[in-house]
């Protein structure tokens, strides 16, 4: 089986693996030369005009790997010498065309932008708004929309292109969500790795004599690694050094309670486990800000409980996505997460320390519960927050699901305009939720089964364990503190 | 005194939870609850050996919620008294 869905995500996972590698071997001098000349070894390009631009996009690869500009303060980068410059001709009469008698696409223009000379349109640039009419009525798919696949990834159009037709990222717009990522055939949008700085956390732990190192997993970690048991991943993560894994939907069941709690004073509330959703109503609906849940995310809410039982002890998030890579350096964070990998980045991780998983006797993993372990897809958090409400004696919640920033747009703007029909709105940037996030190794509306099963198999089926825990935590800590 | 429940993956599954209420139950009905702080712990590292708690150096494996209120008892109980 295939362990990634793209070619773009196997070369991003080549250089990983190396830098690891070389990581532990202590060899990082020649990192620059070494690692592009074994993934590049010639003489014939196979991706590019010539073996050296191959590897010098290799180089920024590995600088990618490395952490990438740290003046930027995005989480993702354009590469330069990887984006193709695609084109951006917008709508497109092609050689397709049979110059027809009906000229569907003339009579569907509502800008007037189409003239038919000899029996075949013209499309006037200035007049044309790309509505796509034309596209869609063209019996023969003769008129195309050429977009840059990014821009047309990105839904809160914070890509443009240079002067030197260079993609180009509005950080101002960006919400990170890493769709761009994941969409550009050429892998020119790079997502940052702090790789490094989980493998000195390990390091620096000495195997847990001066701190242990947690690693708290996102629960959409269902749907990847298909080749093994979860149980065995976990067993392998293990062997990475670190000392417990512990399920961030553990955090989601406290989320689920605070938020709860939250909405009897509210009435009206948009979630928060999403940070690339609550970038997106902050920059877009600043209005709406005073709705965000002021609940911490699943990831942060479970790193702070464990930090509670063991205050020494680091925490790395291991997840699908990229703006919890941001996240987790937010102030409002509070430092509560030290580092943060992906799913993509484990697996390199795994290969690099020749941890065979499929190897390996499994570990379980269960810490959460039901409703905490379904947040990985859409309409987990608004399942969760109605049963969870309604066993709180929290009347009134009816909440919507929405995924995909058209569809966040789409209802935040009834809400705005005070026509929602809901009063709790679960916002996910990804399509589908989590399980589609950008860093999965694997996307797919099919792994929507996966979290069902998932959730059903977790000991607990309702969230007062958690919460017993959660309050435990808090009394220990005040202990600790007054002593 | 502190007591620690390991709340780790495997003690979960075989009932960390019963064993935190059992030694919550224990320890007011003892009239201790003072002197003794009750928490959990991410994994104690006795994974294959029960429930698993640690009372200051010591580890008391094998616990569930029917034999907890008696091992508290017995073993500690009397060093807080």
């Amino acid at each position: 089986m295939n362990k990634f869905d793209t070619k773009i995500q196997e070369l991003k996972y080549e250089v990983l693996k190396e830098l690891i590698r070389s990581a532990y071997n202590g060899d990082m001098d020649d990192i620059y030369t070494d690692i592009p000349k074994k993934i590049v070894p010639g003489p014939k390009a196979t991706m590019r005009c010539c073996i050296y631009k191959e590897r010098a996009i290799l180089q920024e690869r590995i600088r990618m790997a490395k952490g990438g500009n740290k003046s930027d303060p995005n989480v993702i980068e354009v590469i330069d010498e990887a984006c193709d410059e695609c084109p951006i001709g917008g709508i497109y009469v092609t050689p397709a065309c049979r110059g027809c008698l009906n000229h569907m696409c003339y009579h569907v223009c509502p800008k007037g932008a189409i003239t038919v000379v000899n029996n075949k349109p013209i499309i006037d640039k200035d007049k044309c708004i790309e509505c796509g009419k034309c596209v869609q009525a063209c019996p023969y798919n003769a008129i195309i929309h050429q977009q840059r696949p990014c821009m047309m990834s990105c839904k809160v159009k914070a890509i443009s292109m240079n002067e030197d037709k260079k993609a180009r990222i509005d950080f101002s717009k960006c919400i990170m969500c890493g769709a761009c990522v994941y969409q550009c055939p050429f892998g020119a949008i790079q997502d940052k790795s702090y790789i490094l700085d989980c493998i000195d956390l390990l390091k620096k732990s000495e195997g847990g004599a001066k701190y242990k190192v947690h690693a708290v997993i996102a629960p959409a970690i269902v749907s990847q690694f298909k080749y093994a048991a979860i149980e065995q991943v976990i067993t392998g993560i293990k062997m990475l050094g670190f000392h417990q894994v512990t399920e961030a939907a553990l955090g989601a069941d406290i989320v689920l309670y605070h938020e709860a709690e939250e909405f009897k004073e509210k009435g009206v509330m948009t979630t928060s486990c999403c940070p690339s959703f609550v970038m997106f109503v902050e920059k877009n609906f600043p209005e709406l800000r005073q709705y965000i849940s002021s609940s911490n995310s699943p990831m942060v809410e479970a790193a702070k409980l464990i930090k509670r039982t063991d205050p020494t002890a680091k925490v790395v998030f291991i997840g699908p996505c990229t703006s919890k890579k941001m996240e987790f350096r937010m102030p409002k964070t509070d430092g509560a997460v030290d580092c943060v990998i992906s799913f993509e980045e484990l697996q390199a991780f795994l290969d690099a320390r020749d941890v065979d998983v499929t190897a390996l006797e499994g570990t379980p993993l269960d810490n959460a519960s039901y409703y905490g372990r379904i947040f990985a897809k859409s309409c987990g958090i608004a399942q969760g927050i109605k049963a969870v409400g309604e066993s709180m004696g929290v009347t009134g919640i009816n909440p919507i699901a929405m995924s995909g920033i058209d569809q966040c747009r789409v209802n935040l703007l009834k809400l705005k305009m005070g026509k929602s029909a809901e009063n709790f709105f679960e916002g996910m940037a990804c399509d589908g939720g989590c399980i589609n996030g950008a860093l999965c190794l694997h996307h797919g509306m099919k792994n929507m089964i996966d979290v069902d099963k998932y959730g059903q198999s977790a000991k607990e089926k309702n969230i007062d364990g958690s919460v017993k825990l959660y309050k435990m935590s808090l009394q220990a800590e005040d202990d600790r503190n007054s002593n | 005194m502190i007591i620690s429940v390991c709340v780790g993956s495997s003690c979960h599954l075989k009932g960390s939870y019963d064993v935190i209420e059992g030694f919550k139950k224990a320890i007011e009905e003892s009239g201790v609850g003072d002197k003794i702080t009750l928490q959990a712990s991410f994994c104690l590292g006795h994974c294959a050996e029960g429930v698993t708690a640690k009372v200051d150096d010591e580890f008391i494996t094998g616990l569930n919620g029917d034999n907890v209120g008696q091992i508290f008892k017995e073993r500690i109980l009397p060093s807080v008294l």
